[in-house]
């Protein structure tokens, strides 16, 4: 016993534990806010949390099981990468053979339904913030990030979609970036592109509008592929994690989890 | 103010170090900093609040067009200059091989058009849905082109009669080489129906 009392002095002293946790074991109310001052992990939770907030029937817990289900993704997406390839030869096969040859075929389909899943949480949470009046100030700003991120969710789901490479992939994205056509001024058959003209020639035009420079190319094509997949691995998913960040931070500046008033 | 900088400016160099000795060093310290940038320049130029915001301005402008440059380029980055896509113009064979009421889909895989020889008319029809852009198929027995999608439908001419759909297919430009007597299509023109354009000659082939 007093052998291990030893040791556990000899940790806790060592220069090593002393450059990780600085303040020590907290023993007042002092050493406590200074370790929470000082570690990342227990600085991200906040200090106190309203009882309201633990509510499940008020907030349903939507936010965080949105978030919960990025991480899920991130996670599987980052081992899916260990044997995707982007091209037009290999990706369809590489998913199926991530289902039936890959241990653990199921990573796929986790991705997969924690996509749909994320989706549905996210529309939850914004209904469950609309019916509370939980957007209203002090929290306009916070809302507004919000409705970005759902943005960037549905683009995450869109370009995800292409991956696979199989018909619903090509045909559903091909309807899908059809609606760049019709950009104001940038897409090809949209309004007000006609005027644009230099010397009699079209500067708008199917090889060169708004849907062109999204699917590089008339077509859906292997340029697509890479392209989409690059936003939807890195691109997006990172806009997305900074402003996650400073939508969490805002949910604290705010005033918390708002509650029922 | 004015006054005691354009005098020192305007004094010698041994004047500029010999007057600041006689006022207090507190003044010397201030003094100082504000002849010397006049010194240094031309006459008469002298740092001025004007001046030091011209120069601010400068880097803005200058900051501002490297960041719209570099947008730009990204922007222009985005646009890939090699296509790997089939050739928008190609050439489909004799007008002979087309005989009178046929749908060839021998070139919708590769280039997405239908060759149709109907009613006296040679065209070209683009093999793509015009309600949300999915490849029709060619329905040889019920004699239309009905979409997978959403099911819209189309008459052999191409005339939109069933499903979602707004308007007819689209007709590519077709003619006759000159050189070989080939039928050439060309897709980046293209003829639609609502805008009369199917009597445009370049839209069809006359055949018998
Ligand atoms: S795309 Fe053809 S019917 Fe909708």
């Amino acid at each position: 016993m007093q052998q291990l009392k030893d040791l556990q002095k000899a940790i806790v002293k060592s220069q090593i534990w002393k450059s990780i946790f600085r303040v020590g074991i907290p023993t007042d109310n002092r050493k406590r806010a200074l370790a929470t001052l000082g570690n990342v992990v227990l600085h991200l939770h906040p200090i106190k949390v309203k009882k309201s907030g633990l509510r499940m029937s008020y907030t349903w817990c939507m936010g965080g099981t949105s978030f919960f289900l990025f991480l899920v993704e991130t996670i599987t997406g980052l081992l899916l990468m260990f044997y995707y390839r982007p091209t037009v030869e290999y990706a369809y096969f590489d998913m199926v053979d991530l289902r039936e040859v890959v241990a653990f075929g199921i990573m796929r389909e986790l991705h997969r339904w924690a996509a749909h899943a994320m989706v549905i949480a996210v529309w939850l949470h914004m209904f469950r913030v609309f019916m509370t009046g939980s957007y209203k100030p002090p929290r306009e700003f916070n809302w507004n990030v919000g409705v970005i991120l759902l943005v960037l969710t549905l683009l995450l789901s869109f370009t995800g979609y292409l991956l696979p490479w199989d018909q619903l992939a090509i045909w559903a994205i091909t309807v899908g970036s059809n609606m760049a056509r019709a950009t104001p001024l940038l897409g090809h058959e949209g309004p007000g592109a006609a005027f644009l003209t230099l010397g009699g020639e079209k500067l708008i035009h199917v090889g060169s509008d708004a849907r062109f420079g999204l699917i590089a190319g008339r077509t859906i094509g292997g340029g697509t592929l890479i392209r989409f997949y690059v936003l939807h691995c890195l691109g997006i998913p990172f806009v997305a994690a900074c402003l996650m960040a400073v939508h969490f931070w805002r949910v604290r500046k705010d005033g918390g989890i708002s509650g029922p008033v | 103010m004015t006054d005691e900088k354009s005098s020192s400016g305007a004094a010698s160099e041994a004047d500029g170090s010999s007057a600041p000795a006689a006022v207090s060093p507190k003044a010397t310290v201030a003094r100082v900093p504000a002849a010397k940038p006049a010194q240094a320049t031309s006459q008469g130029a002298e740092i001025t609040r004007r001046g030091l915001f011209s120069w601010a301005a400068v880097g803005w402008v200058g900051f501002t067009a490297a960041i719209g440059g570099c947008m730009t380029a990204f922007g222009r980055f985005m646009f890939p200059n090699v296509l790997f896509e089939p050739p928008t113009s190609f050439k489909v064979g004799n007008t002979e091989d087309f005989p009178p009421g046929v749908v060839d889909e021998r070139f919708k895989e590769a280039n997405g058009v239908w060759i149709v020889n109907n009613e006296g008319r040679l065209t070209a029809l683009i093999a793509i849905c015009t309600h949300l852009g999915c490849p029709p198929a060619w329905l040889e027995a019920q004699n239309k082109f009905k979409c997978p999608c959403h099911g819209s439908g189309y008459y052999k001419n191409g005339i939109n009669f069933e499903g979602p759909t707004p308007r007819p297919l689209e007709r590519a430009k077709i003619s006759i080489d000159p050189d070989d007597g080939q039928i050439l299509v060309d897709k980046s023109q293209k003829y639609l129906w609502e805008q009369g354009q199917w009597d445009d000659p370049s839209s069809f082939i006359e055949v018998s």
